[in-house]
């Protein structure tokens, strides 16, 4: 068995806590819950390309846990992927096919495929019976044109003009089923995606903050981050609070003062 | 019961104007029975660098010293110390690699980077990170800790300002929490020093 000190491992999972864990279950310790996304997230497709759009809510059970967290993932330069779900699946599912797809480009010297990357993501969930719950929203442009999927943690795909995950689909979704036409021009298409991700942020509690949209277009895309901040902080004031100093009680101190790092300038870098 | 709530713990980092704090308690228990008042959940892993670990204590003190064996793999092979980003990273893996048989510990990783920039990021227990660019928390006395650091908190403040800040945050929140408290361990990190102190609380 693995040992605590062994080498770094070459990838994979350990399951070497899974005994012990059930035995605190068994003993009556509740699992603790993950970070989740409960999340909306969207995607369209446009006259000539692809926009995602995401809100920025991280929660872990009720607590608000990030008010601007991340939810549109980089995948390769004219691919990108918006996750839901356990917030640690939906980061590294997406981290690791994207260096896949990296390697890849690599190896052939050609853009990547959006359905390489599909394929990559739903293999990788279908093997883990869903137990990896993230659900994706991915969209891209490659030498086929403009694609947009969604898969599902169980590893199913569909393929759409528009779709909408989260527990703020359902908001979006009926956004979308009412205004989205084929052919939008770019700033209809984003203006589209940031009302139906606005009906997630304003209806759906699992979702809020901002609305994050990525446009993907032939040979060009754009990251917007933060693109519309519709919920501003209004209750802070505008001194805040002081605190005199010396008001804490401190029992003991110890300073250390940190000497700069010597830096060796001579000789050559070692030969790999 | 959840297993968070074993031990107990509170944890909180804050940025500050060119430096960061990291705070915990201190408070060392088996459910509601008190066992240790000294107990460390804040770790060095170089000068500029620390990390605290909330949740079941026993995992906290498994990854410290696993994560403390891979900084010194890579401060060998590299001849320097771990970028707070790279470490954040590691972590995060480290974490994950567990995911379906989880450490019960969610970090907080608080560092200055380069340039002296500081960085401060928390987890949850399967290494999702959460980067944050004002105050991060974690522990049993999370929730009232979220309250304080978001009213208490001001960006910008000067090492003796943000030392009061973290301290009276987390004192206030930690009263607030049956699991947390005996008094605290401040750390405020600046470019040119280190300050730890240990702080007074309540012993109920």
């Amino acid at each position: 068995m693995a040992g605590a000190t062994d080498l770094p491992p070459k990838g994979g999972f350990s399951y070497d806590n899974c005994a012990r864990n059930a035995m605190l279950v068994e003993k009556g310790l509740k699992m603790p819950g993950f970070l989740k996304t409960g999340t909306t997230i969207v995607g369209l497709v446009f006259q000539d390309g692809v926009v995602l759009g995401a809100d920025t809510r991280a929660t872990e059970g009720p607590i608000v846990a990030d008010k601007n967290c991340e939810k549109i993932h980089y995948m390769a330069p004219n691919i990108y992927c918006c996750g839901a779900g356990t917030a640690a699946d939906t980061e590294a599912v997406t981290d690791m096919v994207s260096s896949q797809l990296q390697l890849h480009r690599y190896a052939t010297g050609r853009e990547s495929r959006v359905v390489t990357s599909l394929t990559l993501l739903k293999s990788h969930l279908f093997s883990y019976q869903g137990h990896v719950s993230a659900a994706l929203v991915l969209g891209g442009v490659d030498v086929t044109g403009p694609h947009l999927h969604t898969v599902y943690p169980h590893g199913s795909t569909d393929t759409l003009p528009f779709a909408t995950m989260g527990s703020g689909s359902l908001a979006a979704m009926s956004v979308f089923e009412s205004k989205y036409k084929e052919g939008l021009t770019r700033e209809e298409g984003i203006q589209l995606v940031a009302e139906a991700i606005r009906g997630g942020i304003f209806n759906d509690l699992g979702s809020g903050s901002n609305v994050d949209v990525c446009v993907i277009t032939k040979g060009k895309t754009e990251y917007l981050r933060n693109h519309q901040l519709p919920n501003p902080r209004t209750y802070v004031s505008s001194k805040g609070y002081n605190f005199t100093k010396g008001q804490t009680v401190v029992l003991s101190t110890k300073i250390t003062q940190l000497k700069p790092k010597v830096e060796v300038t001579e000789g050559d870098a070692m030969e790999e | 019961m959840s297993i968070f709530e074993y031990n107990g713990s509170a944890v909180v980092a804050m940025v500050g104007k060119n430096c960061f704090a990291i705070a915990s308690d201190r408070r060392l228990g088996v459910q509601l029975q008190t066992v240790a008042t000294d107990f460390q959940r804040v770790f060095k892993i170089h000068d500029k660098l620390y990390i605290g670990l909330s949740g079941l204590a026993t995992d906290a003190q498994t990854l410290y010293q696993r994560l403390v064996f891979r900084h010194k793999l890579y401060q060998l092979r590299e001849e320097r110390d771990m970028k707070p980003q790279t470490f954040a990273s590691l972590v995060s893996a480290l974490l994950y690699e567990k995911r379906f048989g989880p450490y019960f510990c969610q970090p907080v990783i608080a560092g200055l980077g380069e340039d002296n920039e500081p960085f401060i990021c928390t987890m949850d227990c399967i290494g999702a990170k959460e980067l944050a660019k004002d105050f991060v928390v974690s522990g049993t006395a999370s929730e009232s800790l979220y309250g304080a650091c978001e009213s208490m908190y001001k960006p910008n403040m000067e090492p003796e300002e943000l030392f009061e800040t973290i301290s009276q945050a987390l004192q206030s929140s930690v009263d607030r929490d049956c699991l947390s408290g005996w008094g605290g361990f401040v750390l405020l990190v600046t470019p040119t020093e280190v300050k730890e102190c240990v702080i007074k609380g309540r012993m109920d």
